[in-house]
């Protein structure tokens, strides 16, 4: 590696220009504006070059050039993260994934698809619906999201309780080093021989390598799902019934809570028919064969009624089965909509600690005089609670940085972790001494540096450094100074 | 039930000051895995015992050397299992082992494999460090995953003292149905049979005869019986069949005959090698009794989209996994060095090059 002279942002516009298609090189801050930030717009830095190539050989090249000259360089997707993981930085490249967007093909015998990175998510369960066959983890971003950044980040869905996580669903990746080499890892068997790097790179986020091509398992889509509503006085009681349907042997494809606040902002917005007075709602989707689905309906009916219900309301049809989730799936904007702006935190608990961690999360909201809305994947732990807060008013938006990261210390406390699955970004990074010793962090910077010695590939991201690490000791939970206002992450 | 943790703590550090090896041994039960072993012995057997089982949590943590068989009676007494069936070589085969080795049985596709199911571990590296990383809930993206980066390294980063899994309710019933067809037609109705919204839950090939097995509801399976039936026939003791596959006992896996596996996409038509052959994980697992080169073997597993191993006998001193490209083996040793970097554990165990 040679290092000659640095070039500066003309030079290295024009060394861009030179393979790309110049209007790809975007380098006007009137153009840069949409890639400022992620779904989580506190968080927002001006690049100095975004660029969009449209070949492997492009971007290959595109990571020489950055190599060369250790040029930060932060892979993008659509941009939907919740970490500020896709947060531009200052002095480097934003790599957009964009183009990438074709479903390269489709095995409906073998049940996989091969997929350029920039393909949204939803788009291969589209592509596959005419096999009877869908690709399982459904954040609810799907529209949006792309399955690069969901191998990025290990999302999950509402469904991954029973299908897993994305890490579950891959069964191998392209990749480019930071220097531009080409890695294949995986294969189409469901195992290789060595080290499982398939699962090092999975929640990576971009800090290993670009992605550049994602081999996805498909799934049969069930013969059939209907979901149950049902309405409790209590968030205990309907943590409980939550242990109960487990302890019973049934593994529902999706187990959803939401408290009073998340009810009614979603009913206003969805009208699903939630009700209005309920102080959690539990939904609970099981799919499977027609004789499957019907004989755990039955029980989790029976259930949830044993177990304090004050109302039960099962789907009848495909479009009242959407109705119900409509609710549920609109949750964010929803709750946009009865405050100025919200921040979403993402720590998940045993399931055990429910009912403690919402009791004390209350107490909490009392002593920041900070509303929380709760929406979350119930079954696996995985809290979402949407901190409601006016970013227009002076100070609030570090009160809620604050609160939000009690939240995550409750979280670690009672045995949970950080980030269930929106991942660690620059958002979560002060939180990451709590959940590991100086030790850990070490490791974990030993393995970047395994991959990436010059540390250019979305740096300040993920894990921080050791310098990092000694100063969030000192400043503790002192929070960053937000860039602009927040437009609500979803 | 004993937590020796100082005491293996100790054994790394005076390698590491001494410039000795160490190779890791859990119940012995994989010691003909993985290239010859060499290094004093640095026994993690006596560091055993369950940490905590939640039953409503589905969350198991037991101490690496802990028997499987213990955890598998603990699981049983509330209707749970380890869902990636862990093939139990003998009665000491250990959790720690079948994680570094990535061991799972029959039912690999439907339920997931041992990989899949790590929450997470505590692992001494070769600093001596006790580290813990993952935890033990469900969802959990903090930090790199390097939980289930252990799965097949064969203890080369390092001594996994504690796992935490995921564990699953067993299913209400199970039954296996048994075709008699070619290996060919047997692939295709596998993979016909795994497309489809069914209770599947293995797949096998052997003697010209196909297994499938069915598990879930009873409703469920009952009525996939029906429609599946055809010709076949229902086996009264298909359990004992599968416990025989996982565990190699069936007589297929017996004599010294060379064993390598495949894993391979599961549609790939069958490498064109005369011998004996057993087809599992509904046709992703290939097992192949017999002499042949190396460079042979990868060939075919390459054109089938997948690997090789030779898994037990032959000559061991050679490779026996699946050769890496340059750029891959370049980094499994970077990382190694991140982990290791006096290379104590398990030297040439995984490759000679390791
Ligand atoms: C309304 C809303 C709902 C959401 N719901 C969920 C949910 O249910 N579950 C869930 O898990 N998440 C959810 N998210 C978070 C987000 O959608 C996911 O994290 C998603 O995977 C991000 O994909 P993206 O394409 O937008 O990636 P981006 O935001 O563009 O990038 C995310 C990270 O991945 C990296 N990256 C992107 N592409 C590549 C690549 N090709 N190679 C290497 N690195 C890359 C980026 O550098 C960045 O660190 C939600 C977000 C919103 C706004």
């Amino acid at each position: 590696m040679t290092e000659v002279s640095k070039p500066d942002k003309a030079r290295l516009v024009e060394l861009l220009r030179r393979f790309i298609d110049p209007e790809s090189v975007i380098d006007d801050a009137e153009t840069q504006r949409p890639y400022e930030c992620d779904g989580l717009s506190m968080y927002c830095e001006m690049p100095l070059v975004v660029v969009l190539p449209d070949t492997v050989e492009q971007v290959q090249q595109v990571l020489r050039i950055c190599h060369q000259h250790s040029i930060p360089v932060v892979a993008r997707g659509a941009g939907t993260g919740l970490c500020a993981g896709a947060m531009p930085h200052a002095e480097g490249v934003v790599l957009s994934l964009a183009k990438f967007n074709r479903i390269l093909s489709i095995d409906p015998l073998a049940r996989s698809a091969r997929v350029q990175p920039g393909v949204r998510n939803l788009a291969i369960t589209e592509a596959a619906a005419e096999q009877g066959l869908y690709y399982g983890p459904d954040p609810s971003s799907q529209i949006a999201c792309t399955i690069g950044g969901n191998v990025a980040e290990n999302s999950g869905g509402v469904h991954c309780l029973k299908y897993g996580l994305t890490v579950h669903n891959i069964l191998s990746v392209e990749m480019l080093s930071v220097e531009g080499e080409k890695l294949s890892i995986g294969s189409q068997g469901l195992d290789s021989c060595g080290m499982d790097l398939l699962a090092l790179i999975t929640g990576s986020e971009g800090l290993l390598g670009i992605i550049t091509e994602v081999t996805v398992k498909l799934l049969p889509q069930p013969e059939k799902a209907q979901v149950v509503l049902a309405a409790f006085d209590s968030v205990q009681q309907a943590a409980d019934a939550v242990g109960g349907i487990i302890s019973r042997g049934i593994i529902p494809a999706g187990l959803e809570m939401m408290d009073t606040h998340a009810i009614r902002a979603a009913e206003d917005f969805a009208r699903a028919g939630y009700p209005g007075n309920a102080q959690a709602l539990l939904l609970c989707e099981v799919d499977g064969t027609i004789e499957e689905v019907q004989e755990h309906i039955a029980q989790v009916e029976g259930l949830f009624a044993s177990f304090g219900a004050t109302s039960v309301r099962t789907s009848q049809s495909e479009t009242e089965r959407a109705l119900l989730w409509k609710g549920r799936k609109s949750a964010f904007p929803a709750v946009g909509r009865i405050s100025p702006d919200y921040y979403c935190m993402d720590g998940t608990i045993p399931r055990s600690q429910l009912a403690h961690v919402l009791t004390e999360m209350q107490r909490l909201s009392g002593e920041y005089q900070l509303r929380v809305a709760n929406v979350f994947h119930a079954g696996d732990g995985n809290l979402h609670p949407l901190i409601l807060f006016d970013a227009n008013v002076p100070g609030e938006f570090e009160k809620t940085e604050e609160f939000g990261a009690r939240i995550l210390e409750l979280c670690v406390q009672v045995g949970g972790c950080i980030t269930g699955e929106h991942g660690v970004g620059i958002e979560k990074i002060r939180q990451m001494p709590i959940q590991f010793n100086e030790q850990e962090l070490l490791q974990f910077n030993a393995i970047k540096d395994a991959f990436d010695p010059a540390g250019t590939l979305n740096p300040g991201k993920g894990v921080p450094t050791l310098r990092h690490c000694q100063e969030y000791r000192s400043l503790e939970t002192k929070t960053m100074p937000p860039s602009t206002s927040v437009k609500g992450a979803a | 039930m004993a937590d020796i943790v100082p005491l293996l703590q100790q054994q790394i550090l005076s390698a590491r000051d001494q410039g000795t090896k160490l190779n890791i041994i859990g119940g012995t039960s994989k010691a003909f895995m993985g290239r010859v072993a060499s290094g004093d012995p640095l026994n993690v057997g006596g560091h055993r015992g369950i940490v905590s089982y939640q039953p409503v949590e589905l969350v198991l943590t037991a101490r690496a050397g802990t028997p499987l068989i213990e955890l598998v009676a603990a699981l049983d007494e509330h209707d749970q299992m380890l869902s990636f069936e862990p093939p139990r070589f003998s009665a000491a085969s250990t959790l720690g082992g079948t994680l570094a080795c990535n061991q799972s049985g029959p039912g690999r596709p439907w339920w997931s494999s041992v990989r899949d199911q790590v929450l997470g571990v505590r692992l001494l590296n070769g600093r001596g460090e006790h580290l813990r990383f993952g935890g033990q809930v469900m969802k959990n993206v903090a930090g790199y995953d390097v939980s289930r980066l252990q799965a097949g390294a064969m203890g080369s980063l390092g001594l996994i003292t504690e796992v935490s899994l995921k564990v699953l309710p067993r299913p209400a019933v199970s039954c296996t149905l048994a075709f008699d067809l070619g290996l060919e037609d047997a692939l295709g109705l596998m993979n016909r049979r795994a497309a489809e919204p069914k209770p599947l839950s293995a797949a096998c090939w052997l003697d010209n005869r196909l297994y499938l097995r069915l598990s879930g509801a009873p409703a469920a399976v009952d009525a996939t019986v029906r429609q599946w039936l055809g010709q076949g026939e229902r086996l009264d003791d298909g359990d004992a069949f599968w416990v025989a596959l996982r565990d190699q006992k069936l007589a297929f896996f017996a004599g010294k005959a060379p064993l390598w596996r495949f894993s391979v996409n599961p549609t790939a038509a069958n490498p064109a090698l005369e011998g004996d052959w057993l087809i599992d994980w509904g046709g992703a697992q290939r097992w192949y009794r017999g002499d042949a080169s190396m460079a042979q073997m990868q060939a075919m597993a390459e054109a089938a989209g997948g690997q090789v191993s030779l898994f037990r006998g032959g000559d061991r001193q050679a490779e026996v996994m699946h050769h890496q490209p340059q750029a891959l083996q370049t980094l499994q040793q970077r990382l190694k060095q991140s982990f290791d970097p006096d290379g104590v554990f398990n030297p040439g165990r995984l490759y000679g090059w390791m």
